[in-house]
């Protein structure tokens, strides 16, 4: 980090994070205590409900919300709570890899085309147009129906297209960072291409990534939870809130809780995320993400 | 006169756009793990049945050579064969296109119409209580998947207050404005968000700009001001936010026309990859790629139309 700004003198390091603590927006404390406590109720699902999220009991189907089952149960008679609960885990999880994956491919190639240009630029912003000419959506759902169905194909598919809006963001922070003094410093060094890109420009770049991240996040566990509901993603039993919805749809006029509930988690995830994005927009400073 | 030659250097700019789209959709089928002409007939097929859709297909030929066929056909509007409802795909595609854009466009009216007010009034009382609300409303609204949004308009609207049709297209154009009111409500539901964001921020732009300045100086009331200059300038935000959300409106359309069961593209593409229909998927491939294409061109041409200075 040789161009990070002199830093103030050491402070001891509990008033260290009392300072850092103090830079966070309400939006961010919020949004990081709800993110808290929905993935410690994923982590500690098992200890939260007494019933199992697979196991079948036709005596107890379509209960509406109560002391027993807070979220009422479905058709099959399984806890709408306990898989809700259990969901967490499949959303939470294909949400963090199919973002932090293409976020991590597509920043580097991004930067790398913006440092170097030439060749390697021209085709990469080739494939990248190309793979924006189609709705996101339509190309995912393609790309699926080459693979087939399933959680482990969804990877491929979001692996193999998420990382283009990711590229072109970083491609264009690193086309003006290029003409800064420092890199021109350090190319004149003679410091090797992958040096400048990693230890000197990258810092620099990173943050309208991170912040783009969180709402990509949120469109992610759309995404996962949009294919499931159309049968396209994660395959049943497995809790997943997508799937639940569409489990629910034909019983919306006597159950409402079968659909409604695991929604409600999917908005609040989002919620929670998007209020950490917000919150990380001032902490960073971005000077990409207009609105304020 | 530079209308038409201002499209048709748009339309070179998009060639090698357009040869990358038809090569994705060309490999939709030949990627496709194993035999897809079995897969497509899911093993109920005799050798001799799987030896004449592949003539019939031409897979028989060298990949270059269809791939060359393919990119010929799609250009003369020959999108290829349903090997499901045993017509060609181009009329398929074209009988779903209606409802299809018909849902687009009547989102987008309703996003605008929801979001214009409520932007105008953010900026207006910007860092107060009405700002803050219409944010936290926005940032709920755009987390709501659309599926489920969707049922619940349903069950409240359509089941309980029987208001609106919960399915379908509907006769005439009063119909379908009648049946396609909850599915566009659902669209506008995340594309709205995304307008009152950047029609707020380009709003406050303009509120500081110096000729808003000067008549606030003469004496013009906030309100006119408001209306004469601030709205005007907010035009081209409009225009550039959906543009570059079409692909995300296409995407939400696929999902609320499932859950409308509205006869549209959107249907068409997921009943196709259940059934494995591969030429149906192709040729939806490439319409949606010219539908997101075609879009961002009117886009660049009403920028044009605004301001003169693009036109090169």
């Amino acid at each position: 980090m040789s161009t990070a700004p002199a830093s103030p003198a050491p402070a001891p390091a509990s008033g260290r994070l009392r300072a850092e603590l103090s830079r966070w927006s309400p939006s961010l404390r919020i949004g990081l205590g709800l993110l808290a406590s929905i993935v410690l109720a994923g982590l500690f699902a098992p200890w939260l409900t007494p019933y199992d999220p697979l196991r079948q009991d036709y005596g107890a189907a379509l209960l509406s919300p109560g002391p027993a089952h807070w979220f009422g149960t479905d058709s099959i008679g399984r806890d709408i709570f306990t898989r809700a609960l259990y969901a967490i885990r499949t959303d939470l999880v294909i949400g963090f890899w199919t973002t932090y994956v293409p976020m991590l491919v597509g920043v580097l190639l991004g930067a790398w085309a913006g440092l170097k240009r030439g060749w390697f630029d021209a085709v990469l912003m080739r494939v990248i147009d190309t793979a924006l000419a189609f709705p996101f959506l339509v190309l995912i759902i393609v790309i699926l129906a080459i693979l087939g169905p399933g959680t482990h194909n969804i990877y491929i598919a979001v692996f193999l297209v998420g990382w283009t809006m990711y590229a072109r963001l970083a491609r264009s922070e690193m086309l003006v960072e290029a003409s800064k003094d420092y890199v021109l410093a350090a190319r004149t060094l003679g410091y090797p291409t992958w040096r400048i890109l990693l230890r000197h420009a990258l810092p620099n770049i990173i943050n309208s990534s991170i912040v783009f991240s969180m709402s990509d996040f949120v469109l992610n566990i759309l995404l996962v939870s949009g294919l499931s509901f159309l049968g396209l993603g994660v395959p049943a039993p497995t809790p997943e809130w997508g799937a639940m919805v569409a489990e629910g749809k034909d019983f919306m006029q006597q159950a409402w809780w079968i659909s409604t509930l695991p929604g409600l988690m999917i908005v609040i995830t989002g919620v929670a995320l998007a209020l950490v994005g917000d919150g990380l927009t001032y902490r960073l400073g971005d000077r990409h993400v207009t609105g304020h | 006169m530079w209308v038409l030659r201002f499209v048709l250097a748009r339309l070179l700019q998009a060639v090698p756009v357009l040869l990358g789209v038809t090569l994705v959709a060309f490999l939709a089928i030949h990627l496709v793990p194993g035999d897809p002409v079995r897969i497509m007939l899911q093993g109920r097929a005799s050798d001799a049945a799987v030896a004449e859709i592949y003539g019939r297909l031409g897979m028989d030929q060298p990949l270059l050579v269809q791939y060359a066929r393919f990119v010929g056909h799609a250009v003369s509007g020959d999108l290829g064969t349903s090997i499901i409802q045993r017509a060609p795909v181009g009329s398929i595609v074209w009988e779903r296109l209606v409802p299809s854009v018909f849902l687009l466009v009547y989102a987008t009216v309703l996003s605008v119409l929801l979001a214009v007010p409520l932007a105008v009034w953010a900026a207006a009382r910007r860092q107060r209580v009405a700002d803050h609300l219409i944010r936290l409303a926005g940032t709920v609204s755009f987390a709501m998947p659309s599926f489920w949004i969707g049922l619940i308009l349903i069950l409240f609207f359509g089941l309980t207050l029987k208001w609106f049709p919960i399915a379908g297209f509907g006769k005439g154009f009063g119909g379908h404005v009648h049946h396609l009111f909850l599915p566009a409500l659902t669209i506008a539901l995340f594309l709205g968000p995304l307008l009152v964001q950047s029609l707020r921020a380009a709003m406050l732009e303009a509120m500081t700009a110096e000729h808003v300045e000067v008549a606030r100086a003469k004496g013009l009331s906030e309100s006119r001001i408001l209306f004469k200059y601030v709205l005007r300038a907010a035009a081209i935000p409009v225009i550039t936010i959906l543009a570059v959300n079409i692909g995300w409106l296409i995407s939400g359309s696929v999902i609320v026309e499932s859950v409308f069961s509205v006869a549209g593209l959107g249907m068409l593409l997921v009943h196709a990859v259940s059934t494995r229909d591969y030429p149906v998927i192709q040729g939806l491939t490439v319409v949606f790629a010219l539908l997101v294409l075609g879009v961002n061109l009117l886009a660049d041409l009403a920028y044009a139309l605004i301001d003169k200075r693009v036109r090169t």
